[in-house]
C-alpha cells in the first residue's frame, strides 16, 4: 500500500512542476512590457526604468527567472498585487473562507443527493422515476450555471424576495439570527452549484450501479434468500461507489471553477470573484497565483482519487 | 421494431413485386445499410429528434432567417419607431440600431424579443451572437477533434514510447485547470491576437476557439488510442500491410473509420460544452468584445435590469439552455445509434 501510494506521489510532483512552467511559460510569453506604464511617464528617465528592470531580475534569461519564481513560490512568498500593494497570499488568505464555505456546502448537498437518486434511477432502470431523473440530469448539465442563477435570483430574490441578491460577507455571525441570515445568503449560490454537480454524479452512479447490478455475485446473495434491500445496500452499491468515489475526488477542482461563476453573479467575495476582478485590473501577479491554486487543487485531487482507488480496490493496487 | 414493420408492409402494399419477392426471400426488397440502421435508430431516439429539429431550427434562424428578419425589422420600424437610415442594412447595421421610442420595450410586434436599454432590438442581436455563438461550438469542436484523433491515432498506432510520451501529455492536460486558464490565455494573448488578425472580433475569436479546443481534446484521444489498440492486430490490417500499403493510409484509411462512431458522438458534445465555455467567457466579461452581442454578453448585460426588464437576459440565457441541450440529447441518440452493440 505504501509503495503504491509512493509512486502516485511521485508522479504527482513532476505533473504539478510542468504545469509551474507551462503557467511561468503562458507569461514569460505573452507579449507586453511590464514597465509599459513608466515608458509614458515623462518623470521616469530610460535610465531609471533600466534600473528598475535590474532591481527586479527582468534582465535576467528566462530560466533564472523561472527557478527564482519557483522558489519564491515554494517559500511562501508571492509577490504583491498591482491593485491593493498587499502580499497576494495574504488577499488569498482573506478571500479562500468565502469559497470554501459555499463550495463545500454544495458538495456535500450534491453527493449526499446524487447517490440515492442514481442508486433509485438505476435499479427502477426506465421507470417513471428514472426517465424524470435522466431528464433533470440532462437539463442540469445543458444549462449554463450562470442562466440557472440568474432565473433563481429573479424568482427567489426579486419577486418573492426569500433570499438577499448580493452576498455579504461582513455579516455578524454571532447569535441564532445570524446563522440564519447567513444560510439564507448561501441559499441560492449553493443551488446553483448543487444543480450543477448533482447531474454528472446522478449518471454516474446509476451507470456504475448497472454495471454492478447483472454480475453473479449479486445473483448468489439474492439466491441466499438476502432480502432486496440488503442486496442493493450492503452489495451492490458498495461495489459501485468504487468508481464513484474517485470521481467525487475528481469532481472538486471543477466545483471550484464552478464557483468562479456563481461568485460573480451573487458578488460573494471569494478566489473565483478576486480572479475576475483581477483580470480585469490588469493584476498579474494574483491572476498567475490562483490559476496556479486551480493547478494544484486538480493535481492534489487527482492524487487523491487515484490513492483512494487503490485503497478501496485492491485489484488496481496490484495491477 | 414496429416501424420497421409498418415500413415493410407499407412497401409491400405499393410495390406488389418487392412483396412477392420479399416473401420468397425472406427478406426486405431494400438493403438495409449501416448508414440506414443508424438512422432508424437514431429516430426511434424521440428526444434526440427533437434536439436535432431545434438545431437545424437554430442554424436556419441565424442564417437564412437573419436575411428575412432584416427586412420585416426595417420595415417595422419604419412604420413604428425609429427609421434605419443606412441603405441596404444588415443585421450588422440593425444589431446598434437605436430605437429611442422602445427603449426597455417588453416583447411587441415590432420588437419581438423586446429591446434593450439603449433601445436595440434583442431579436437581431441575439441572431447575431447566434452565429458567433454556433461558429465557435463548431470550430472549436474541429480543432479539438482533429487534435484528438491525431494524437490518439498515432499514441495506439506506434504503442511504446510514442504512446507513453502522448499519453502523459494527455494526463497532463487533463489535469490542467480548464477554466482559468481560458480566462488566463483570453487575458494575456487577447492584444496581440486582435493586432495580427485586424479586427478585434476575428482576433478574440481565433484565440477563444483555439484555446477551448485546445483544452477540450483529451476525451477523443483516450478513445481514438484504445480503438486503434484493439484493432491494429487485426487480420485486416495485416493485409493492408502485405499489400504494401502506407502506414498513414492504414490509420486513416483502414483503422479511423471504424472509430468513427465514438468520435461523431464525442464531437456533438464537444460543440455543446465549447458554446457553454464561450457564453461562461463572455458572461465574466473576458470573451468577445462589448460590441459584440454574443449570447453570453447579452445575458451579462441583460442581468444589469434583472428587475425592470427579465426578458433582456433571460430570452438570450433560454438559447443557449435550448441550444446545448438539444446538442446533448443529439449526442445521446448518436450514441445509441451508432453503438454497433445495439443493432439489430
Amino acid at each position: 500500500m505504501a509503495q503504491y501510494v509512493l509512486r502516485r506521489v511521485l508522479i504527482a510532483i513532476p505533473t504539478l512542476f510542468i504545469i509551474s512552467v507551462v503557467i511561468f511559460a503562458i507569461l514569460a510569453l505573452a507579449p507586453g512590457d511590464p514597465l509599459a506604464q513608466f515608458a509614458l511617464n515623462p518623470a521616469i528617465p530610460e535610465s531609471t526604468r533600466e534600473l528598475i528592470r535590474i532591481q527586479f531580475g527582468l534582465d535576467q534569461p528566462w530560466y533564472v527567472r523561472y527557478v527564482k519564481w519557483l522558489t519564491a513560490l515554494v517559500r511562501g512568498d508571492w509577490g504583491f498585487s498591482f491593485s491593493t500593494r498587499g502580499p497576494v497570499i495574504d488577499l488569498i488568505w482573506q478571500r479562500l473562507p468565502q469559497t470554501l464555505i459555499v463550495v463545500g456546502t454544495a458538495y456535500v448537498i450534491a453527493v449526499l443527493m446524487a447517490i440515492p437518486i442514481g442508486v433509485i434511477s438505476a435499479v427502477k432502470q426506465y421507470s417513471v422515476f428514472d426517465q424524470v431523473a435522466t431528464f433533470i440530469a440532462f437539463i442540469g448539465f445543458s444549462v449554463p450555471s450562470f442562466f440557472t442563477g440568474l432565473a433563481l435570483m429573479l424568482v427567489f430574490a426579486i419577486n418573492l424576495k426569500w433570499f438577499p441578491i448580493v452576498y455579504n460577507s461582513t455579516l455578524n455571525l454571532a447569535g441564532w439570527d445570524g446563522i440564519v441570515e447567513q444560510v439564507r445568503q448561501m441559499t441560492l449560490p449553493v443551488t446553483v452549484l448543487v444543480v450543477q454537480q448533482t447531474a454528472a454524479l446522478t449518471r454516474f452512479m446509476r451507470s456504475s450501479m448497472l454495471d454492478n447490478l447483472p454480475l453473479d455475485y449479486v445473483r448468489t446473495a439474492r439466491a441466499k434468500g438476502l432480502a432486496d434491500r440488503m442486496v442493493i445496500i450492503r452489495h451492490v452499491l458498495r461495489n459501485s461507489m468504487i468508481p464513484v468515489v474517485t470521481l467525487i475526488a475528481l469532481g472538486i477542482p471543477t466545483i471550484f471553477a464552478g464557483a468562479i461563476i456563481t461568485e460573480n453573479l451573487f458578488r460573494v467575495n471569494g478566489i473565483g470573484q478576486l480572479l475576475i476582478t483581477s483580470i480585469q485590473n490588469s493584476d498579474t501577479p494574483v491572476v498567475m497565483a490562483i490559476t496556479f491554486i486551480f493547478a494544484c487543487l486538480t493535481v492534489v485531487f487527482n492524487l487523491i482519487a487515484d490513492v483512494l482507488y487503490g485503497v478501496l480496490d485492491p485489484r488496481v493496487r496490484y495491477g | 421494431m414496429s416501424e420497421a414493420d409498418q415500413t415493410m408492409t407499407s412497401s409491400s402494399m405499393t410495390d406488389a413485386a418487392a412483396s412477392i419477392r420479399q416473401l420468397q426471400l425472406g427478406v426486405s426488397a431494400k438493403p438495409r445499410t449501416l448508414l440506414g440502421d443508424a438512422w432508424r435508430r437514431f429516430r426511434r431516439h424521440k428526444l434526440a429528434m427533437v434536439g436535432a429539429g431545434v438545431l437545424i431550427f437554430m442554424t436556419l434562424a441565424v442564417t437564412a432567417g437573419a436575411w428575412w428578419y432584416e427586412r420585416y425589422l426595417v420595415d417595422q420600424l419604419a412604420q413604428s419607431g425609429i427609421p434605419v437610415t443606412a441603405e441596404n442594412p444588415d443585421i450588422r447595421v440593425l444589431i446598434d440600431h437605436l430605437d429611442f421610442l422602445a427603449l426597455l420595450s417588453p416583447p411587441t410586434h415590432v420588437h419581438p424579443f423586446g429591446t434593450d436599454d439603449l433601445g436595440r432590438d434583442l431579436l437581431a442581436r441575439c441572431i447575431y451572437g447566434g452565429r458567433v455563438s454556433l461558429a465557435v461550438g463548431f470550430v472549436a469542436m474541429l480543432i479539438a477533434i482533429s487534435l484528438g484523433t491525431v494524437i490518439g491515432a498515432a499514441a495506439g498506432f506506434f504503442g511504446g514510447v510514442v504512446d507513453q510520451a502522448l499519453m502523459r501529455l494527455t494526463d497532463l492536460f487533463l489535469s490542467l485547470p480548464s477554466v482559468p486558464l481560458i480566462l488566463l490565455t483570453v487575458y494575456l494573448f487577447r492584444d496581440p491576437v486582435i493586432q495580427a488578425m485586424g479586427s478585434p472580433e476575428a482576433g478574440i475569436f481565433v484565440i477563444v476557439v483555439t484555446v477551448i479546443g485546445a483544452l477540450a481534446w483529451m476525451q477523443t484521444a483516450r478513445v481514438v488510442r484504445a480503438t486503434f489498440l484493439s484493432l491494429k492486430e487485426k487480420e485486416f490490417v495485416e493485409a493492408a500491410r502485405c499489400l504494401g500499403i502506407s502506414r498513414t493510409a492504414i490509420m486513416f484509411r483502414h483503422i479511423l473509420p471504424n472509430a468513427i462512431s465514438p468520435i461523431i458522438v464525442a464531437a456533438t458534445l464537444e460543440i455543446g460544452s465549447a458554446i457553454i465555455a464561450e457564453s461562461t467567457l463572455s458572461f465574466l466579461g473576458v470573451g468577445f468584445p462589448p460590441d459584440t452581442p454574443t449570447w453570453g454578453r447579452l445575458v451579462t448585460d441583460g442581468s444589469q435590469y434583472l428587475q425592470a426588464a427579465p426578458w433582456l437576459a433571460l430570452i438570450p440565457g433560454a438559447l443557449i439552455f435550448l441550444t446545448v441541450l438539444s446538442i446533448n440529447f443529439m449526442g445521446d441518440g448518436l450514441r445509441d445509434a451508432l453503438d454497433p452493440r445495439s443493432r439489430l
